[in-house]
């Protein structure tokens, strides 16, 4: 922008007006200082949270999910709009800033010459693209009205005001700034050529035939108009959805860098330390951390998040999007900008009702959307910790919360009957699966978890992954008695202090086996032991051991006789908190004759079946299974095999199955099942010379 | 208002395999777990509540050994102000007049405007409470289902065969045996276990109870377990192997022919 005011006509009441401009300037700036620094309190005022660690890492995904809107596109035609947007508003910054300026330094020139030329061409673009994103995004909410942008009566009343509003203002900027442009290029000995088709070209256009006196005058009223504007949205962005236009950039730098994982109960405070905390989770809203209460700020109520959920779809009455929204509403209501703070009530009866708290599965869907990386699994953790601390936990879910504690496992079983699934005598055919008690040692642990071990059908997954373990001549045992749960939904629904216990013994139990490696065929097991224990042996899960002795050569397979369509379900903590996608593919996909396709929800986006653990006893309210979503998800693939990798899987699906009346129709069958069942006889020839393997 | 509930501790059903000695007269309790009797851990919660509402105390007490102080941390944890042990060598062998007297000498040390119980232990034979409440001559509802207290008095609701109710109004002090479901039971973690580890569980006997020897224990005791049985599997199951339509008829009827449909 060079010299705006620099023409006759303009140039007087440029100089009388200085002080006008320079005031809202400083009123401007003055508000939106104080307005950020009110809304800084409740994050002062938040819990610890240690995020300044690995700065380079950090700044590489500012570029990547910031500067790159890396998740946008997942959305293809509102990433699309937002991408252009986002990229307009970075152009435009500079602009905006020089025009800010010029109002109190007419002489200020930016860029001079052929770049200055090139940065104007390409702004009014810009202005032009953004302003015709504020126009199409207008019609989407008002015309096509994405069903995720809906407002259940429930959680209040619909946004849809508030984001025209935003959208208006950003046009009248943008028409302001091209208005602005164009009187602009009339100052010139030479009218200046502007971007063609542009809208300060359009400007440009209409205003020729007027004189510089009221050219002139445009120029002023939208130079006025921009200046209000922007000082207007810049100070309003903090009432609501806009302000990550501010705080996204922090969201992503401070963002959570580790998958699979669960925040500590208290940042900085180990857990010996852990008795002396007098009050654990979050019961109050300042005991966020303010982390956790930037991401209120940063969300942009784009609804990903619940659009993905399948708690959400299921009818549970959880969203994570209102989840932000109800706490960024609380804060706002709380922490006032014009007044005193006032505060001090549980939030779990006050926003949040306790079955919204323990309806989620932590299956990630939510945080693997959102494209400004918000967090949601820790807070519903914390939040799940400050009810269990409070002794606010659901009947259903206390018998098995009991028995972890006295028998190590949620049914209650005895310990000395946790490896009767190795003894049945048409198993001891086929394999001898040794218990690691100290005399036997073996190089690797299968580590079976509960379910496997005691559940009638997923013991079947036991055996099929023992053969399969033989089968490959490996040399493992299990821990049997010694085992408890591993508690990984203990942890994730909040009960600290019962996870620590299962994982100190676990940990004991592990060491004293001499076991160099584990190998699970459960990925909430995986899970746990390579992200919630400390000091084991590496661990993997059966797929990754499949798939790779299948590309070595040291398993066949036999072609799959029947006429079936198959589809993978990815397990969310194989999948989504572990990224173990191509493992189970791959092993399928070595399977001769087996006919393969993808649910169109995959991947990073598989559906989550409802649930491992502890999910397995909670009583939840809701419209329908998630099961039966994700089994009627298989059939319109056209598959009629769901294959999965993980027992709890196989529980919901299994059951989904029945209830969704499509027995006979649909089977699911976990990995090793299939594995086990086609893995080619002389293969196993071969092995029953030297192993106890009958075939 | 004062409040005392009368717990114990016992094998918790649904974390055991119970089998019999092999003199077929006792359980084998070597890998038993145990935990607060159920019943009972809902009388503390009702107490908890109670005493939240109006004020005052809630004491535990329970009869046994050394081991049964688990229980009685956990209600500790829950909430209770105190407990207390009654342990004493004498007591061992009690029947359950023998506990009531036990329970008696123990209420009449100190004051206390009700007396809970859980409607019955689960290896018991629902018999203190009753006992208990005589031998104070204190009035007694049993099977109660939820407790509103007014100046001096109760009112509280008791289930009625068929599933209705009828409310009472009591004469404070009473004693009441607490059904299950009459609330939700708090959870007790570890941590709230942990916290109140070091809180102090007096133990008293005879003399401190002022409870005349000859009165409890095996010596006093007039009822005697002589056998204990664990009912056989039976082949209680009917497989129906019709169409869908026809099982679900066949389902009807039979529940109906057993009374479950009216």
């Amino acid at each position: 922008m060079v010299g705006l005011f620099l023409f006759p006509h303009g140039h007087d009441w440029l100089m009388t007006s200085r002080s006008l401009f320079l005031t809202i300037h400083i009123v401007g700036v003055a508000c939106f200082v104080y307005i950020v620094s009110r809304r800084l309190v409740p994050l002062v005022r938040a819990e610890r949270d240690l995020r300044f660690d690995q700065p380079l890492i950090r700044a590489s995904r500012v570029l990547k999910f910031w500067l790159g809107q890396w998740r946008h596109p997942r959305y293809k035609f509102a990433g699309t709009l937002h991408i252009l947007i986002f990229t307009g508003f970075i152009l435009l910054a500079a602009r905006a800033f020089s025009s800010l300026i010029v109002g109190i330094n007419p002489n200020f020139v930016m860029l001079s010459g052929e770049a200055g030329h090139l940065y104007d061409i390409v702004t009014d673009y810009a202005a032009t693209v953004v302003f015709l994103c504020m126009v199409i995004a207008a019609v989407r909410r008002l015309v096509f009205r994405p069903a995720r942008y809906s407002v259940p009566a429930r959680y209040g009343k619909a946004h849809t005001a508030d984001a025209i509003f935003l959208l208006g203002l950003i046009a009248i900027l943008m028409v302001a700034d091209s208005l602005l442009a164009a009187s602009h290029s009339f100052q010139r000995q030479s009218v200046e050529t502007l971007a063609v088709l542009s809208l300060p070209w359009i400007f440009q256009i209409a205003l020729g035939s007027a004189s510089l006196a009221t050219i002139s005058v445009f120029g002023i009223v939208a130079y006025l108009v921009h200046e209000i504007t922007f000082y207007f949205l810049l100070c309003y962005r903090p009432f609501g959805i806009q302000f990550h236009v501010e705080t996204s950039l922090f969201s992503i730098y401070f963002a959570k860098l580790e998958r699979g994982t669960v925040k500590p109960m208290r940042w900085g405070i180990s857990d010996g330390q852990l008795d002396q905390v007098k009050s654990f989770g979050v019961k109050k809203f300042e005991d966020f951390t303010w982390k956790h209460i930037l991401d209120f700020y940063s969300c942009a109520d784009c609804g990903r998040c619940a659009d993905n959920c399948p708690a959400n779809a299921a009818g549970r009455p959880l969203a994570p999007r209102f989840l932000t929204i109800k706490a960024r509403d609380y804060v706002f209501k709380h922490y006032p900008v014009f007044s005193k703070a006032n505060n001090n009530k549980p939030l779990i009866g006050e926003i949040y009702s306790e079955d919204e708290i323990w309806s989620c599965t932590t299956c990630g869907a939510c945080e693997e959307e959102c494209p400004l990386l918000v967090e949601y699994i820790d807070k519903i953790v914390d939040l799940r910790r400050g009810m269990i601390d409070e002794g606010n936990v659901p009947q259903s879910l206390q018998k098995p919360l009991k028995a972890l504690e006295s028998r190590g496992n949620p049914y209650g079983k005895m310990e000395r009957k946790r490896a009767d699934w190795t003894k049945s005598p048409e198993f001891l055919q086929t394999c001898n699966v040794r218990v690691l008690d100290g005399k036997a040692k073996a190089e690797t642990l299968y580590f079976v978890d509960s379910i496997t071990s005691y559940d009638d059908r997923m013991q079947s997954i036991g055996r099929a992954t023992a053969r399969i373990l033989k089968h490959i001549g490996e040399g493992f045992g299990i821990l049997g008695a010694a085992e408890k749960d591993s508690g990984h939904e203990v942890r994730r629904f909040g009960e600290e202090m019962l996870f620590q216990a299962l994982r100190d013994h676990n940990t004991n139990s592990v060491k004293a086996s001499g076991a160099r490696r584990i190998v699970t065929a459960d990925p909430h097991a995986y899970n746990a032991l390579k992200h919630d224990y400390k000091d084991v042996p590496p661990v993997e899960h059966i797929s990754q051991v499949i798939a790779r002795e299948v590309k070595a050569g040291k398993i066949k397979f036999t072609p799959i006789k029947e006429d079936k369509v198959f589809t993978y379900h990815d397990p969310c903590y194989l999948g989504r908190h572990n990224q173990i996608y191509d493992d189970p593919r791959s092993v399928l996909d070595a399977i001769p004759g087996l006919k393969r396709v993808e649910m169109q929800r995959s991947r990073d986006r598989s559906f989550c079946c409802g649930g491992g653990g502890l999910m397995l006893f909670y009583e939840p309210t809701e419209e329908q299974r998630m099961g039966v979503l994700r089994v009627r998800m298989a059939a319109e693939t056209g598959a009629n095999v769901i294959v999965t990798a993980c027992p709890f899987c196989m529980v919901n699906i299994e059951d989904a199955i029945k209830v969704a009346g499509m027995e006979g129709k649909v089977w699911v069958v976990d990995l090793t099942e299939l594995v086990d069942q086609q893995i080619a006889q002389q293969s196993c020839a071969e092995i029953r010379e030297t192993a106890v393997c009958g075939g | 208002m004062n409040i005392l509930v009368c717990v114990r501790r016992v094998p918790d059903s649904s974390e055991n395999e119970i089998k019999l000695n092999s003199e077929g007269n006792e359980i084998e309790r070597d890998e038993l777990v145990y935990s607060v009797n159920e019943p009972d851990n809902y009388a503390v919660e009702e107490a908890l509540q109670i005493r939240d509402r109006v004020g005052g105390t809630v004491t535990v007490v329970t009869v046994g050994g050394d081991e049964d102080e688990e229980v009685l941390r956990r209600q500790l944890a829950m909430g209770a102000n105190q407990a207390v042990l009654l342990s004493d060598d004498a007591f061992s062998g009690s029947d359950g007049r023998g506990n009531a007297t036990i329970l008696k000498g123990f209420v009449q040390k100190g004051n206390y405007d009700l007396i809970l119980t859980g409607v019955q232990a689960e290896d018991g034979a629902s018999q203190v409470g009753g006992m208990l409440a005589a031998m104070l001559d204190y009035p007694f509802a049993s099977l109660v289902n939820s407790i509103a207290v007014e100046d001096g008095k109760v009112r509280v609701s008791r289930d009625i065969e068929g599933g209705n109710r009828e409310i009472n109004e009591i004469d404070l002090p009473c004693v009441l045996s607490i059904q299950t479901g009459i609330n939700e039971p708090r959870y007790v973690g570890m941590r709230g276990i942990r916290q109140v580890a070091s809180v102090p569980i007096p133990t008293l006997g005879v003399t401190d109870i002022g409870v005349a020897r000859a009165t409890v224990g095996a010596s006093a005791a007039k009822v005697k377990r002589t056998d204990y049985f664990v009912p056989e599997l039976g082949k209680g199951a009917e497989m129906l192997n019709g169409t869908r339509k026809e099982n679900a008829e066949k389902v009807l009827e039979l529940v109906a022919a057993r009374g479950g449909i009216k």
